[in-house]
């Protein structure tokens, strides 16, 4: 049983929770200003443009920076202490919120080169993280 | 020269033990108790009071989901000015740029502002993320230890950038805790030594137990009206002469520059140039310490320092008792108090400095003083710069 929170998909969201289930990572892109965003939104948050598509993200990006959880974000998330949180610069532009998976916290750094991948951690809800791309 | 000009005039907080308010007693009491309290230091009483400012975390979903609504009927007014902005805890500063406004328009002649907390009493604090809905479904299903972690990324990221170090926020932290020993009312007075923050247990790297606020109880209240007004009642107006706010994110993958606090950059620079003053003319500064980190990024927005060298800006216990930047003054979230939103137990203590009121702490004539609020996860920054003539 996943007792960690899960997202709250809502219509503006649906597409993207849906095409990571089927393992593919998705990103708003501008038509007009052809900048990528993410969360997706509405209105492009670079030119608020409303001309915009979903376009696959590559999955490659680096860390642009993370921290050692040492204490848990509450208990669910007890069992993996220490763990590894992080903001992953995709190679499209934007930052997301991720974990990096790995058995060694401490060989973690800014600016490693990292892979998406994906966790399918509910039937309904697969989580994107990252593991450090092999040098 | 303007026609009304808008002074604080009264001020309170609420007495605290070991972080506690001294008996049981509900956020609404602490908050009639400290507006109470600022009223009598105004010479003024509540049925003058015709503006009221309050945000706070409190009864949600409940009353405090329209706090100023709850707070008028509990108090008995009948205000015609109101301001519920919840920017976090930087919502004071921006409150007092709102009253101060709203006093120099005429749309009211008594603004009361008043927070409270009973989060340490009830024990209500604890490190998981917000709900995952709407924006936060991007971000609370990782597990990032809520707020701490943020401020770490935000640390490694200036640390990579500059090569700040462990050592320059530990600086922070034991310069704080110098000025709280000399607060009687503070609640963390033993003394502190940077290996002691080091030897605190690492909550989420590079942030150590002691590199974060505390967790207390507090209620405080200001009282601002016309200098005029003040004159007539024989209270010592502290004027309010330059203010800013600005807000870039909420989402840590929002925030434009990890290692940069564009909010308080922005709202820095329209307090500055409203003032009239440069960075000179600041005898005494109270800046939002929710972390060390907060206050090291902070300095540098507001343009006390270059970007990249707030590390050496604080070394050598330059912003202690008897250093050259005095900071913090009360002891700060870190040593004093810290109730969920700390923005107004910084503008209470530079209007004690700016009045002479600090005794043991007490930054000798101290005339101008820089009050800078940050609220959300480094989302929003309002600053105030205040003075006594």
């Amino acid at each position: 049983m996943y007792e960690k929170p899960l997202p709250v998909i809502d219509p503006e969201s649906q597409p993207y929770w849906d095409a990571l289930k089927q393992h593919r990572l998705l990103l708003k892109h501008c038509r007009a200003c052809e900048r990528f965003h993410h969360y997706p939104r509405e209105l492009c948050p670079h030119c608020h443009s409303d001309d915009l598509e979903w376009k696959q993200a590559a999955g490659t990006g680096r860390i642009y920076t993370y921290t050692v959880a040492r204490r848990p974000a509450g208990p669910a998330f007890k069992p993996d202490a220490p763990y590894v949180v992080a903001l992953v610069e995709l190679d499209e532009g934007p930052r997301m919120m991720t974990n990096i998976v790995t058995t060694d916290v401490e060989s973690v750094r800014i600016d490693q080169r990292v892979t998406v991948q994906f966790d399918d951690v509910t039937p309904e809800v697969t989580l994107p993280k990252f593991t450090v791309s092999p040098v | 020269m303007k026609k009304r000009e808008a002074v604080i005039v009264g001020v309170a907080d609420v007495p605290l033990q070991n972080g506690k308010v001294t008996e049981s007693l509900s956020v609404l009491q602490v908050q009639a108790r400290a507006a109470r309290d600022a009223l009598k230091d105004a010479g003024l009483s509540m049925g003058d009071v015709d503006g009221l400012l309050t945000a706070g975390m409190w009864g949600v979903p409940g009353p405090g989901q329209l706090p100023t609504l709850t707070l008028a009927e509990y108090f008995g007014i009948t205000p015609r000015y109101m301001d519920a902005t919840n920017i976090g805890g930087s919502a004071f500063e921006a409150f007092v740029a709102h009253a101060a406004t709203a006093i120099e328009a005429g749309r009211c002649d008594v603004a009361l502002i008043t927070y409270g907390s009973t989060q340490k009493s009830e024990k209500s604090r604890n490190l998981a993320g917000r709900p995952s809905v709407l924006t936060m479904q991007y971000e609370t299903p990782w597990g990032m230890p809520t707020p701490v972690g943020g401020y770490a990324m935000a640390a490694k990221r200036h640390m990579h950038e500059y090569g700040t170090t462990s050592t320059h926020l530990a600086e922070i932290a034991v310069a704080t805790r110098k000025w709280a020993q000399r607060n009687p009312a503070a609640t963390m007075r033993d003394p502190l030594t940077i290996d002691d923050v080091f030897a605190s247990p690492m909550i989420s790297d590079p942030l150590h137990l002691l590199d974060a606020c505390l967790v207390t109880d507090g209620g405080g209240a200001i009282v601002m009206t016309t200098a005029e007004h003040a004159r007539a009642l024989g209270r010592p107006p502290v004027y309010v002469r330059g203010y800013g706010e600005s807000n870039t994110h909420w989402t840590m993958s929002g925030m434009p520059d990890l290692a940069r606090l564009t909010a308080a950059e922005i709202a820095g620079r329209e307090a500055f140039r409203m003032a009239g003053i440069g960075h000179d003319a600041i005898d005494v500064a109270q800046i939002y310490d929710s972390f060390t980190i907060t206050v090291l990024l902070t300095l540098e927005a507001l343009g006390f320092c270059k970007r990249g060298e707030g590390g050496a800006f604080v070394s050598g216990q330059r912003t202690a008792p008897g250093g050259a930047f005095p900071l913090n003054t009360s002891g700060g979230g870190l040593s004093c108090c810290h109730p969920g939103m700390l923005g107004i137990f910084l503008l209470i203590e530079a209007v004690r400095q700016l009045r002479g009121e600090c005794g043991e702490r007490q930054v000798q004539n101290a005339r101008t003083a820089l009050v800078h609020g940050t609220g959300g996860t480094l989302s929003s920054g309002a600053t105030c710069i205040l003075s006594r003539s």
